[in-house]
C-alpha cells in the first residue's frame, strides 16, 4: 500500500484511541470530581451533630438531620416491604412460568414503567394515597418508592434466575421435585446472590429519588412517629436546603449530600464485593 | 421384565424422533442402548421416566409399563422416584455433598436417620471413603468424576427401582469410567439398570442386553455377547464394526 495511505490509516488508529480513551476518562473523572466536591464541601460540616440532632429554627446555627437519616430509612423500609416481594415474584414468574407472548408483554410493561419519570410517579401516589388520605404521610412516599423498586427486582430477578443452568432444574425434577419445589429449593438458592444485589441495588436507586417524595411524604422538621404523617429524607431536605437563601442551611446540605452518595456507594460497591466473595467460596 | 415398551412413537412438535419401538427392560440386570448420534436413545431413555414432559410441545403415542403399570397413569413424582436419572454432565446442586445426597430424601418426606441413609447411598456410589471427612464442602469442590458418583449417589438415595444413565462417563477420564462401570455392575442386585452409550466398548463390557437403534428406529436387541458377535441386521453390524456412526 502506498505510504500516504499508511500513515492516513495510523493516524486515524492515534486520533481514534485518543478520543474513546479521553471519552472513557471523562466517565471516570466525572465520578471523582463529584465525589471531590462533597468531600471537600460536605466533609467541613459533618459532625456528631448532623447525625443525632434535629433540624434548628432558621438563623440558629447547628442542628442536624437525624430525622432525615431515619426518615429515608422508614421509606426505604416501606418501599422494600412494597416492591420486593411483587418483584421477586413476578421475576419467579417470567424465568420459570412465562408463556412468550404474556411474558414479552410483562417484560416490556416492565421496561415503560422503569421509564416512568419519577415526578409522574409522585404524581401517581399523590391521587392514590395522599387525596384519599387528605394529608401527605410516610405510607405514601412509601409506595411511591415502592412502584419504582418493582421493575428494576423484576428485570435482575428473573436474569439471575435464567442464568442458572437447566442441568439443575432436571436434576430436581428427575429426583421427584415438583416445579414449585424445584424453584424454591434448587433454582432460588442457586440465584440468590444475584438477586440480593439486585434488591440491594434497587432499594439504593431509590433511596435518592427525590421528585416523587416531594409531594407525598412532603417533609416534616421533626421527628415523625408511624407512618401517617409527612416524613423528612434526605433527598428533599438537600433539595429544601440548597435553595434556601441561609449559608448555614447550604453547609449542611452539602453534608447530606456526601452521607446520601456515601450510603449508596457502600451498598453498591459492598454488595458487589459480597457476592464476588460468595460466588468464589463456592467453588468453580 | 421391569419396563415393557410397545409402539412407541415420540414427537416433537411436529417432527418425530421414535418410531415404533418395542423393547423389554428386564430386571436386575444392564440393558445397554447403542447408536449414532441423534438416533433417539436418549429421547427414548428420557420418556421412561416422563422427562421430556417438561418440554413443550412434545408428546408420545404407544404403551410404556412399568410392572405392568401403564406411567402415563402414575404420578409423575412417584414415576421419578421409583425410576432415577443420572445425566451426561454431572449436575450437583450448589450445595453441600450431605445436602445433595440427603436432597431427594427431604422432599419425599423421608422420616427416618437421615445420616445413615446418606452414608448408605454414598458407600454403594463408591465415594463414602472419599468424602467422609468433608461432607459439609460445597459439591463443586469435587472432581468430575467425583461429582458423576455424587449424582449417582443422589439418585441412589431415594432407593429407585430402575436407573436411567444417559452417558454418565462421556464427560468423564477412563480410569473414573472404569470404577463406574465397576458400580453397575454391583447395583444390578437392587437395581435395573439402563443405559445410553455413545462407547461400544463400554456396552460390550458392562451390559447384559443391548439395543441398537438407527433414525429412531429399534433396529436390533438381544443379549450383549451375541449382538456383538453374531449381529442378525446388517446395519447393526456396520454400525458395530465402525463402518458409520
Amino acid at each position: 500500500m502506498s505510504r500516504a495511505r499508511l500513515i492516513w490509516r495510523k493516524s486515524l488508529n492515534a486520533v481514534m484511541l485518543t478520543l474513546t480513551g479521553v471519552a472513557a476518562f471523562s466517565v471516570v473523572s466525572v465520578l471523582f470530581l463529584i465525589l471531590g466536591y462533597l468531600v471537600y464541601n460536605g466533609g467541613k460540616s459533618l459532625n456528631w451533630a448532623f447525625f443525632t440532632q434535629l433540624p434548628k429554627p432558621v438563623g440558629e446555627t447547628g442542628g442536624g438531620m437525624a430525622n432525615a437519616i431515619v426518615g429515608s430509612l422508614k421509606l426505604l423500609l416501606l418501599a422494600a416491604a412494597m416492591g420486593l416481594p411483587v418483584g421477586l415474584m413476578a421475576g419467579v414468574y417470567l424465568a420459570e412460568f412465562g408463556g412468550r407472548t404474556f411474558g414479552f408483554l410483562v417484560r416490556y410493561t416492565t421496561d415503560l414503567l422503569n421509564g416512568v419519570p419519577s415526578i409522574v410517579m409522585g404524581i401517581f401516589a399523590y391521587s392514590l394515597v395522599v387525596i384519599p388520605m387528605r394529608h401527605f404521610s410516610t405510607l405514601a412516599g412509601g409506595v411511591a418508592l415502592g412502584i419504582m423498586v418493582i421493575p428494576i427486582t423484576l428485570r435482575s430477578t428473573e436474569e439471575f434466575l435464567r442464568s442458572v443452568p437447566g442441568s439443575l432444574r432436571e436434576g430436581a425434577m428427575a429426583l421427584g421435585a415438583s416445579k414449585w419445589r424445584t424453584i424454591a429449593t434448587v433454582v432460588l438458592p442457586a440465584a440468590r446472590a444475584g438477586i440480593v444485589t439486585g434488591m440491594l441495588l434497587a432499594l439504593a436507586r431509590v433511596a435518592g429519588e427525590t421528585a416523587p417524595l416531594l409531594f407525598t411524604a412532603f417533609g416534616n422538621q421533626f421527628w415523625s412517629p408511624g407512618w401517617n404523617q409527612p416524613i423528612s429524607s434526605l433527598p428533599v431536605m438537600i433539595y429544601t436546603y440548597a435553595i434556601s437563601p441561609y449559608d448555614d442551611w447550604h453547609r449542611q446540605a452539602w453534608a447530606a449530600g456526601l452521607v446520601l452518595l456515601g450510603l449508596v456507594l457502600v451498598a453498591n460497591v459492598g454488595t458487589r464485593v459480597a457476592v464476588s466473595r460468595g460466588g468464589a467460596s463456592r467453588g468453580a | 421384565m421391569r419396563f415393557q415398551i410397545s409402539s412407541l412413537d415420540f414427537f416433537y412438535g411436529a417432527k418425530q424422533a421414535v418410531f415404533g419401538v418395542n423393547l423389554k427392560i428386564p430386571a436386575n440386570k444392564v440393558t445397554a442402548l447403542i447408536g449414532p448420534s441423534g438416533c433417539g436413545k436418549s429421547t427414548f431413555l428420557r420418556t421412561l421416566n416422563r422427562m421430556n414432559d417438561t418440554i413443550r410441545h412434545s408428546r408420545y403415542s404407544g404403551e410404556i409399563l412399568l410392572d405392568g403399570q401403564d406411567i402415563r397413569q402414575m404420578d409423575v413424582v412417584k414415576l421419578r422416584r421409583r425410576v432415577g436419572m443420572v445425566f451426561q454432565r454431572p449436575n450437583p446442586f450448589p450445595k453441600s455433598i450431605f445436602e445433595n445426597v440427603a436432597y431427594g430424601l427431604r422432599i419425599n418426606g423421608y422420616n427416618g436417620n437421615l445420616r445413615d441413609h446418606v452414608e448408605h447411598s454414598l458407600r454403594r456410589a463408591a465415594l463414602w471413603d472419599e468424602v467422609k471427612d468433608y461432607l459439609h464442602k460445597s459439591a463443586f469442590a469435587l472432581s468430575g468424576g467425583q461429582q458423576q458418583r455424587l449424582c449417582i449417589a443422589r439418585a441412589l438415595a431415594v432407593d429407585p427401582e430402575v436407573l436411567l444413565l444417559d452417558e454418565p462417563c462421556s464427560a468423564l477420564d477412563p480410569v473414573t469410567t472404569a470404577k463406574i462401570e465397576e458400580l453397575m455392575f454391583q447395583l444390578k442386585d437392587s437395581c435395573t439398570l439402563a443405559i445410553v452409550t455413545h462407547n461400544m466398548q463400554q456396552a460390550a463390557r458392562a451390559s447384559d442386553f443391548t439395543a441398537f437403534m438407527l433414525d429412531g428406529k429399534l433396529i436390533e436387541h438381544s443379549e450383549t455377547p451375541k449382538l456383538f458377535t453374531t449381529p442378525q441386521d446388517p446395519r447393526t453390524e456396520a454400525y458395530i464394526t465402525g463402518r458409520f456412526g
